[in-house]
């Protein structure tokens, strides 16, 4: 009988950290802000048809970097669980923060109960509220830790470096056009240059209507970026 | 909570209704109800639909009746589907706003699963098929006998359908009307609607099939100036679902009734 070589618990996840974070730093990243408009999100994807920005429900969206099959499969399950519990209760009791929770609850559990591989994806969901003090913005780790940011958030490969470059640009008396050049600048740094056609920006807006959710048109992007 | 999961070869893909099933929610239950019995239940009545030069309009009253009472007097019959079409309903109240509900959450899950919108022609096959599932409380009573309509940004004009028990999908050119009042409403619509019609005179149009449902129809509520009730009137066009405020549909009633007077 064959003995298979002892790994520590330790070094186990350490392997599996190392292996989603690998996964995720090769995708390209995004940043959601919080403005008095709204919540906008740029995320660099230059597909028109793989979204990596979507909506979830009336007032919530999800934006999802890393591998696509693994993020759009909980997007979709996002979407399930929010329009359950609309149905089930009613449209002002599906939040953010309990959807958040579910996130963080299947991708710690696949992470840490020895599925084949951990996901190698971050997840965001934000809600846009009235006020920005009562915006949510929660970023979820491939490990399951879930964490809740103000101002501004960062996801993908690079995130620190991206955030460096944002802290000093951002302020929350940007307009969307504002918020999309200082985060376009902070995606690329000073080397690069992306054009409209490799963005994908949606924002939730604090406008009262019911869907909030929106996709910024690419002309209007690059309206933006002049 | 927790997050609903399923394995590729279960999964109820772009389906609201075949979701609520998978978590053990049955969208069209089985009743155990007599017919006699449904007949006492509140009924929502006459609603209809026509085209015009670039849209639809779509009107019902506002009444429901359980038996001999009027039950309710302000019932949203008439409601919008998404942002290009609406749906008006006909039958027992309870079983039809709830399918009116099932329909509108399934147009925008289906958007959200998909990332893009059904055809104006496959939003009235779902619709269809939810009619068809209620087959079987159809035939204890509980019937529901909806109109669908809406601009179809394909083909650039105004669509509409009607509806039998089984499921069946009718495209109407012109006009359609369903519930008690349908036969009323339909023949002022018959006389009444021409080629072409503009926004304006469609919307009339309607106000008045609904005046003469609802003036020899009991099922029917008419416009009720003492509380301000005053039929759903909406059309929709290139530009979307736009509802026909209540102080403009005053006024309209105002010059019938003016000319029923001096009849």
């Amino acid at each position: 009988m064959s003995m298979p070589f002892y790994v520590s618990p330790e070094q186990m996840m350490k392997d599996r950290a190392d292996y989603a974070r690998k996964g995720i730093a090769r995708g390209r990243a995004l940043v959601a802000m919080q403005i008095a408009d709204g919540i906008v999100i740029v995320a660099e994807n230059p597909s028109t048809t793989l979204r990596k920005v979507s909506e979830i429900y009336d007032r919530i969206a999800f934006a999802g970097v890393g591998k696509y099959n693994e993020f759009d499969q909980l997007r979709v399950a996002g979407v399930r669980a929010a329009e359950l519990r609309g149905y089930q209760y009613s449209r002002n009791d599906v939040d953010a923060r309990s959807l958040a929770n579910q996130y963080a609850q299947v991708l710690g559990d696949v992470f840490s109960t020895m599925g084949p591989k951990p996901l190698e994806v971050e997840l965001l969901v934000v809600e846009v509220s009235d006020v920005v003090a009562n915006d949510r913005m929660f970023h979820i780790l491939y490990d399951g830790t879930l964490l809740e940011e103000k101002r501004f958030c960062v996801l993908g490969g690079d995130a620190e470096g991206i955030s460096k470059r944002l802290e000093p640009t951002f302020n929350d008396n940007l307009d969307v056009a504002g918020a999309i050049s200082v985060a376009v600048a902070a995606l690329t740094g000073p080397e690069r240059t992306l054009a409209a056609s490799d963005l994908e920006i949606a924002t939730l807006s604090r406008n009262g209507k019911r869907r909030a959710f929106t996709r910024v048109a690419n002309d209007t992007v690059a309206i933006a970026l002049r | 909570m927790t997050m609903p999961r399923f394995s590729t070869s279960d999964d109820p893909g772009a389906s609201f209704a075949d979701l609520l099933r998978k978590v053990g929610i049955d969208p069209f239950p089985a009743t155990l109800v007599s017919a006699s019995d449904a007949q006492t239940f509140p009924h929502a009545t006459t609603c209809l639909a026509l085209t015009f030069d670039g849209g639809v309009v779509m009107a019902g009253d506002r009444r429901a009746t359980a038996g001999m009472s009027i039950s309710h007097r302000t019932m949203d019959k008439v409601v919008q589907a998404d942002d290009l079409s609406g749906v008006a309903i006909a039958g027992t109240a309870g079983p039809a706003m709830e399918m009116i509900k099932l329909f509108q959450l399934q147009l925008e899950y289906y958007e959200k699963v998909e990332g893009q919108t059904l055809s104006l022609e496959g939003k009235a096959n779902q619709l269809s098929m939810m009619v068809r599932s209620n087959l079987p409380a159809a035939m204890q009573g509980l019937l529901v006998v909806p109109i669908f309509a809406g601009y179809d940004p394909l083909v650039g004009r105004g669509r509409l359908w009607d509806y039998d028990p089984t499921g069946g999908r009718y495209e109407e050119r012109d006009f359609v009307a369903t519930g008690s009042g349908s036969r009323l409403a339909g023949t002022v619509l018959r006389v009444g609607w021409r080629q072409q019609l503009s926004r304006e005179a469609a919307i009339d149009l309607a106000a008045r099939a609904l005046w003469e449902a609802s003036d020899a129809d009991a099922a029917t509520g008419g416009p009720d100036v003492l509380r301000g009730i005053y039929p759903i009137v909406a059309s929709i066009d290139s530009t979307g679902w736009s509802r026909i405020d209540d102080t403009k549909l005053a006024a309209m009633y105002e010059t019938i009734m003016a000319e029923v007077r001096t009849r």
